[in-house]
């Protein structure tokens, strides 16, 4: 019987022995961006000639490898390399790249390509390389119509950027905002749509009449804003594609903060009447209007969540204009901001897990993030005015606006949108044409 | 007259003597500068056929026996003492680079071994001991400025060397007698760890709230060059809905072979040659 225990514990152990390895947590990493490649895409001199002609373009094939590194290069989480180091040709390296060459210049990864004219059409081969491993990571075509070269590129930037971080991109996306000119009392303001990084810059409204808060549909290419229309501020949807307008309802007093639903098929917004203001829905198909809240109080800024289950709002019912949340219903209110100052203009995440917001304390603004039950608030940026954050279809990046002060004589002044990643760094300007304020970032237009 | 002139310059004299003597340089003693032996010692030390003072032999000897119960020990014994003189040899002749590159591990046991057994070379000849050092009596040994307590001290520097070769003989032991179940030594861990997280890009792009955890299974070289890698949940990589997993998993394999050859410690290949990396970002997403 001993002799059995014994011989028990003794296979007992000796595996445990035998098998037990040495294990070393890594916890921490550098956070630089990805050092990677983007190598031109080849062309063929026949090719090059065609695209020539069309796009008036020497070389579609880098101009397309320039918008995929500028895109990469401004989410802060990869550094495409300078070209001039670059050791193989682009025809070479899109079949088989010498990886040592690229490992010598310390790129991780490498974006390789190829474009051709055929049947009038413009048609794209790209290729993921991982340089380390020495394999290919994604190999993808698209075939489409010349002028659409700059969208190829944004589609090859979401998909590297897919491939290489886990997330959806954000890069073939617009961003509708109101574009600003004049002196600051006597501001035009006129809504203007262009793509994400700044091109194809297209105003929609000609600036007769005051335009604010433009908000996309995330499920088409349709946008709620805020007019006046005489002298009250209505909310309207405008069809981008077509152009066609239209008022939302006709009510006896002012509406305004709409926002979509996250299927697009209601609009939620604020209704102000007898010096309160109660935040209402309306189905865009049947214009069936609902109450959702009711209260004495000043009750604004709703945003849907992802899943359409809670909405997000500010309201004064405890004396500071704070933020909410609220099955869609409206029951189940509860305040989830706690800090000193006062919340505004709350935006669920795309991504479900954060709230974006504006904070006024002590004479500065603040765009913030905090978790949907209020906790884990972050502050990301810190200026003398900012306002209106609004998701990247991903849930990764903030855009803003952000307004300077101006000097004892009213000059200085200027409104720019500004971009932060959620870590709170890499923020950036947006280039815009005139001065900017009120953006909102499209869904992703190709899924 | 002649006795009032007595008396007065007797008390005179008395007063002036003990204020003399209540003054307070007379009242310090004589510094107690120590003989300048540096000198003598660099002399001594340079010659190399110093023998060793009983105490430090008995040391040695200790330490001699140890390391005969330590081989004894292993299994198989001859195998890992080859490695072990192996790595000796590599590593006097890269001796400085990887010094520089661990500066925080612990001083090579191997390396005070040598020394030791050097020393036991030179004193193999018993007979060439210096005069001196013979005629050296237990009491004059006790007095610190002793010329022939240069030998002590040089027996002591011998002893202390002796002492952390024990010491780190110890750790061997330690580990040997715990491969398997006891892991790197702390310097030796934050050594490995520092490299690899210089090599280690974390995608930003992930979710921190998820559970990512990435084990890879490394087979490295006595070198620190990688082998093999496998990821432990492979499984994972390719499944539909984990592409974080994946992502996070090529990027802890590119920081692996980003930072070949790994710094691992330059003994005890046996112990670590597979190693098991867990890669873990959340600490670093949460932010």
């Amino acid at each position: 019987m001993i002799k059995k225990i014994y011989l028990l514990i003794a296979l007992l152990i000796i595996p445990l022995k035998a098998f037990a390895l040495i294990e070393v947590d890594i916890t921490r990493g550098n956070l630089n961006p990805l050092p990677l490649a983007v190598s031109p895409l080849s062309i063929d001199d026949k090719s090059k000639k065609s695209f020539e002609k069309i796009l008036k373009k020497e070389n579609i094939g880098s101009e397309i490898s320039i918008v995929v590194e500028n895109n990469l290069r401004t989410s802060g989480l990869f550094n495409p390399l300078s070209k001039d180091a670059f050791l193989q040709a682009p025809d070479i390296a899109n079949l088989k790249p010498r990886f040592e060459d690229w490992n010598l210049i310390k790129a991780q990864a490498l974006i390789t390509g190829k474009v051709t004219y055929v049947d009038e059409k413009l048609r794209v081969e790209f290729r993921l390389w991982d340089i380390l491993a020495g394999k290919e990571m994604m190999a993808l075509a698209f075939t489409t119509v010349p002028n659409n070269w700059r969208r190829v590129g944004h589609i090859i930037s979401d998909k590297v950027y897919e491939r290489l971080t886990g997330e959806k991109g954000y890069f073939d996306t617009r961003i509708i905002y109101v574009a600003e000119e004049g002196p600051k009392t006597q501001r035009i303001k006129k809504l203007a749509i262009m793509d994400q990084d700044g091109a194809n810059n297209k105003f929609l409204t000609l600036g007769n009449e005051l335009v604010l808060t433009p908000r996309f549909n995330p499920t088409s290419q349709m946008v709620a804003y805020l007019s006046y229309f005489k002298n009250l501020p209505r909310v309207y949807l405008l069809d981008i594609e077509t152009g066609t307008q239209e008022v939302v309802g006709d009510f006896p007093g002012m509406t305004f903060a709409p926002r979509f639903s996250p299927n697009g098929k209601k609009i939620i917004m604020s209704f102000a009447k007898d010096g309160k203001s109660d935040i209402y829905t309306m189905d865009l198909e049947n214009r069936i209007v609902e109450r959702i809240t009711n209260h004495p109080s000043i009750d604004t800024s709703p945003s849907y969540s992802p899943d359409g289950k809670y909405i997000a709002f500010n309201s004064d019912r405890s004396g500071y204009q704070q933020i909410y949340t609220m099955k869609n219903n409206g029951s189940d209110v509860k305040r989830i901001s706690f800090g000193n100052g006062i919340y505004g203009t709350p935006v669920w995440s795309p991504r479900g897990d954060l709230i974006a917001f504006t904070k006024l304390h002590k004479g500065k603004f603040y765009i913030g993030v905090m978790r949907t039950d209020g906790s884990g608030e972050r502050l990301l940026t810190e200026n003398f005015y900012q306002e209106a954050p609004s998701w990247s279809p991903n849930g990764r990046v903030l855009i803003f606006y952000r307004e300077t002060k101006t000097n004892a004589k009213g000059e200085g002044f200027s409104a720019k949108l500004w971009s932060i990643d959620l870590t709170g760094y890499n923020e950036r300007l947006v280039e815009t044409l005139t001065d900017a304020s009120d953006p909102s970032w499209s869904s992703l237009l190709s899924n | 007259m002649n006795r009032s002139i007595i008396i007065s310059s007797v008390l005179h004299g008395t007063l002036i003597f003990i204020t003399a003597m209540s003054l307070p340089f007379l009242a310090k003693k004589p510094l107690n500068i120590p003989p300048i032996v540096s000198v003598e010692l660099i002399q001594i030390s340079e010659k190399t056929s110093v023998p060793f003072a009983p105490k430090a032999k008995k040391i040695i000897e200790k330490v001699k026996e140890k390391e005969k119960k330590l081989v004894s020990e292993q299994a198989p014994p001859k195998k890992v003492k080859k490695t072990k003189t192996k790595t000796v040899v590599s590593l006097d002749q890269n001796n400085e680079k990887i010094e520089n590159q661990t500066p925080e591990s612990i001083p090579l046991p191997e390396k005070n071994v040598k020394k030791i057994e050097t020393k036991k070379e030179n004193k193999q000849n018993p007979d060439k001991v210096d005069d001196e050092v013979k005629q050296v009596s237990e009491f004059e040994k006790k007095n610190l400025f002793d010329p022939n307590n240069i030998a002590a001290l040089i027996d002591k520097s011998k002893i202390d060397s002796a002492e952390v070769a024990k010491k780190n003989d110890d750790i061997t032991q330690d580990q040997d007698s715990n491969i398997g179940n006891k892991g790197l030594t702390l310097s030796e861990e934050d050594a490995l760890k520092a490299q690899i997280f210089g090599c280690w890009s974390i995608p930003l792009g992930l979710p921190y709230n998820e559970n990512l955890l990435v084990r890879i299974k490394l087979r490295l070289e006595p070198d620190g060059s990688v082998v093999k890698t496998e990821i432990l949940d492979h499984a994972r990589m390719n499944k539909p809905g984990e592409g974080f997993y994946k992502v996070l998993a090529e990027s802890a394999l590119r920081a692996v072979k980003l930072c070949q050859p790994l710094r691992v410690p330059s003994t005890g290949y046996e112990r670590w040659k597979e190693l098991q990396l867990n890669f873990d970002a959340r600490e670093m997403l949460e932010g």
